[in-house]
């Protein structure tokens, strides 16, 4: 009936059991929270069943900083095990438990905590930056981020229910398969995140539809905010790379429910095959995530030198030769594979290549800090520390490019402190920036600057005490991974040094949090009333803070680039005494909320819950569901309501007034 | 959209060919591309196990081609009666549209009745998936196109119910044109199938 499903799944070391209690507490504080405060409702219908991007943005959010206390606390976790089990002291974990530490650490950051980002600053931005009302597809945008939380579920589940894989973030065969890794663990992770990567291969399809077909009358693809080609650049990725990790996991999870040999060390599978199509999606993912940080400091960095961005056509140059050579280099994750020389040398070259594109736009950004009129906001500060901390990532980057480099360092500390290097350093600190500039245009008020600089300081410093040790432990031979090493090894000082650092690092954690508080505390006294906090230069600034539902009453007409910026410098040249033309309203249709989306992200965890413990009836209970629903949703054609034009004359006006008081 | 005008006036570029105009053709374009991404990655496995038969039998030996042949020429044909149904729709004929869809759903369901058979009888033979890395990737690769083939014909089925009823709406010419386009697909997917899986496996 229950499959493999038992009392013993929920038996636990008492250190999981903590992290299990703990999130038990915080759900059951939400509850009566929402209870108390009658509050239910209002969750329902404000926010679960919406359909606009800028509400499931902020969800998107909410639910990438609860994944990403998460993984710090397996990080920290990790960073404590390996600072005190040296020699004949065996740390706080078993090594078994360590393992699964790791894995869902590296798991989590990667597809809850930087996707959850990434996705959430889409769905906020984007249709603002091009001037759109909405994404093209809202129900599927609805749906999508359900599966994404329907996956980060089951991956916490795990944590309750079970265990978790073993088997490190890409659970690499034949230790993933059935003979070696017989638990619920690899199901675990290859059913979360088979859910949540169709979600996320959804929204792909969704954010290309958008920006090719939903722009702006006149602004042609070179008008477009660089922001905006990042994400093309980044969705093109996801449209191209997912389908892989959708058919690479089907097919582990084949092998180990219909015991099939496409992985597996015997019978003619071919655990190598694995690997390369794994790295076939894993790599463009790590520019998936990079690419919108790179184009969220491309704004920022205009916009806090008081100058348009340097070299416009080269970053967008760059944007896309790094989107197309993003699909030639995954073999370098395993040049010891054992490929030859010509083919390692192939993807040695074309690794060095990536660096002249992303060197185009280093330059440019600085280049446009260059004479400009700097205001060093919490947001600049986020992008001066990625500049640095980044292009030392890229030149480790470059270094492990060379085949016979990597062979000293592969799977060593060093490989672990290039990745941190590139992806705390670009992709968390760009999606910092990007919350922390964007924050006044989503909530309407602005952060509290102070918290967020001490906060940036605390996350740069912890980052180089945590991650530079790392460095000099790989050079000095120490693997990843390790739950336990001889002190004669003489590495403890430097794993010390770097769980300083992680203590730091939590430090700005904890400055973020209370920068969020303080600044929602303080929200009357920091309301912003004109919409352009920043003296922005694109469309996302022209409207209020934060942004009606309908995104724009009249959709702008665009003619040049830094669309906002013209509409600026236009007005301003304007005679003061001309009486503007007044706005011609039309009703506006918008999407009608439903849960539908929810609904099918609840049967696809039933499936994936099912498959996981081999409960078959609930597997196909979950399918099925999923088909009724689709049908059901077909069925409706009373998708849209209308905003009448009362209502956008009331709001406008309000707008307006605000604007001019402030 | 909310009511039939505004529907046909979104829909009548795809009457008059021009089906990029609309944004929810151009996104099935681009969620086809995706679905091709999937069949390239389940093709190129099947690329490398290919002769991974594990001292069992290879291709030469299961593969019949005058079966596959006949399944084959099942789908191609109903890959025309669907283009048929889809000049049908432009034109909001219902009866042809029923006509030209349902000869569609029947070869289709011919079609998956043989494969299925096909996969039923290796397995009664001993060479199931569970048999070699060669027999995995080829019963995952057909299979999956085979569950394509099913998800279309329920697809299809839901629509024609629908436009029995309430003939062909401007909303259901776009669904049409949607299945169509997926059916198509298939078909060419099809084509890799029977040259690289079955002719280069047999010959």
């Amino acid at each position: 009936m229950f499959g493999r499903l038992n009392f013993e799944a929920l038996v636990h070391d008492p250190i999981t059991m903590g992290g299990i209690v703990g999130a038990a507490l915080a759900i059951l504080a939400i509850i009566f929270f929402l209870t108390y405060f009658k509050k239910w409702t209002w969750l329902y219908k404000e926010w679960l069943t919406s359909l606009d991007p800028k509400k499931i943005g902020v969800m998107y959010i909410l639910a990438a900083t609860v994944m990403l206390l998460r993984g710090l606390a397996d990080a920290v976790m990790m960073r404590v095990q390996q600072a005190t089990s040296v020699g004949s002291h065996q740390g706080i974990v078993s090594a078994d438990t360590f393992q699964q530490v790791f894995s869902a650490h590296g798991t989590i950051m990667i597809f809850f905590v930087a996707m959850g980002f990434m996705f959430g600053i889409l769905n906020l931005i984007v249709p603002l930056q091009i001037g759109a009302r909405d994404v093209a597809f809202p129900f599927m945008n609805s749906a999508s981020f359900w599966l994404y939380i329907a996956g980060a579920l089951l991956v916490n589940l795990s944590l309750a229910v079970g265990e978790f894989s073993a088997a490190g973030w890409l659970a690499y065969p034949p230790l993933s398969e059935l003979a070696y890794s017989p638990g619920v663990g690899v199901d675990y992770w290859i059913w979360s995140l088979q859910i949540a990567g169709i979600g996320s291969l959804l929204s792909g399809v969704n954010f290309l539809v958008t920006i090719i077909k939903m722009r702006a009358p006149g602004m042609t693809m070179m008008k477009m905010p660089i922001f905006v080609w990042s994400v093309l650049g980044a969705m093109s990725l996801v449209a191209f790379a997912f389908p892989i990790l959708t058919a690479t996991l089907g097919m582990l999870g084949l092998d180990r429910l219909m015991g099939m040999h496409f992985f597996t060390s015997t019978l003619g599978g071919n655990p190598m095959m694995y690997v390369n199509l794994i790295w076939a999606w894993g790599h463009p993912e790590v520019y998936i995530l990079i690419l919108p940080a790179f184009g969220i400091f491309s704004e920022l960095v205009a916009t806090f030198s008081g100058k348009r961005l340097f070299g416009y056509k080269s970053m967008v140059i760059a944007l896309m030769s790094i989107t197309i050579l993003s699909f030639l280099v995954w073999l370098h994750h395993f040049f010891t594979m054992g490929a030859g020389v010509d083919v390692n040398t192939f993807f040695g070259i074309m690794t060095m290549i990536i660096a002249v594109p992303t060197g185009v736009k280093v330059f440019n950004w600085l280049f446009t800090m260059y004479r400009g009129r700097i205001r060093f906001t919490t947001p600049m500060l986020w992008f001066l520390g990625f500049v640095t901390t980044f292009t030392i990532g890229g030149m480790t980057g470059v270094l492990m490019s060379l085949p016979a480099v990597d062979f000293q360092v592969h799977n060593s500390l060093f490989l672990v402190a290039h990745f941190h290097n590139v992806i705390i350093g670009g992709v968390l600190f760009g999606y910092f920036a990007g919350l922390s500039y964007w924050f006044p245009k989503i909530t309407g008020f602005r952060l509290n600057e102070k918290l967020g600089k001490i906060a940036f300081w605390c996350w740069l410093i912890g980052f180089l005490l945590a991650f530079l040790p790392l460095y000099a432990l790989g050079m000095m031979g120490a693997t990843r991974r390790l739950d336990h090493y001889d002190a004669s090894q003489g590495w403890q000082w430097l794993f010390i040094i770097a769980a300083v650092g992680v203590v730091v690092i939590c430090a700005g954690v904890a400055f973020q949090v209370l920068q969020l508080v303080v600044s929602v505390l303080q929200r009357k006294s920091r309301l912003d009333l004109t919409g352009d906090t920043w003296n922005g230069r694109t469309l996302e600034w022209s409207v209020s803070s934060p942004a009606p539902e309908y995104n724009f009453a009249i959709i702008p007409t665009v003619s040049e680039r830094d669309a906002f910026w013209v509409q600026k410098q236009a007005l301003a040249a304007a005679d003061p005494n001309a009486k503007p033309a007044k706005p011609n309203y039309l009703p506006i249709h918008m999407p009608k909320n439903t849960g539908l989306g929810m609904v099918i992200a609840g049967f696809a965890f039933l499936v994936g819950f099912g498959l996981i413990w081999h409960i078959w009836w609930l597997a196909i209970i979950g399918f099925v569901g999923i088909v009724v629903t689709l049908v059901v949703r077909s069925l409706d054609e009373d998708t849209e309501h209308v905003i009448p034009v009362s209502e956008i004359i009331e709001l406008e006006t309000k707008f307006a007034e605000a604007r001019s008081q402030a | 959209m909310s009511n039939d005008a505004e529907v046909l006036a979104e829909v009548q570029p795809i009457i008059d060919g021009d089906q990029f105009q609309n944004k929810t053709i151009f996104g099935f374009w681009v969620y086809l591309m995706t679905d091709l991404v999937l069949f390239a990655s389940l093709f190129a496995t099947f690329a490398v196990l290919h002769n991974n038969t594990a001292g069992g039998p290879g291709g030469a030996e299961l593969f019949k081609l005058p079966y596959v042949l006949i399944e084959t020429i099942l789908l191609l044909t109903s890959s025309f009666s669907a283009g048929l149904g889809q000049l049908a729709a432009r034109r909001r004929d219902k009866t042809q549209v029923l006509i030209w869809f349902g000869i569609t759903f029947v070869l289709g369901a011919a079609f998956l009745g043989l494969e299925l058979h096909e996969f039923s009888n290796l397995a009664a033979e001993g060479h199931s998936w569970a048999r070699s890395g060669f027999l995995s990737a080829f019963f995952t690769l057909v299979g999956t196109h085979g569950a394509h083939i099913a998800s279309g014909l329920i697809w299809m089925a839901l629509l024609l119910v629908r436009v029995a009823q309430k003939g062909v709406t401007p909303r259901m010419i776009k669904r049409l044109s949607l299945l169509s386009l997926f059916w198509h697909m298939l078909d060419v997917v099809w084509i890799f199938i029977f040259t690289i899986v079955y002719l280069l496996g047999v010959l």
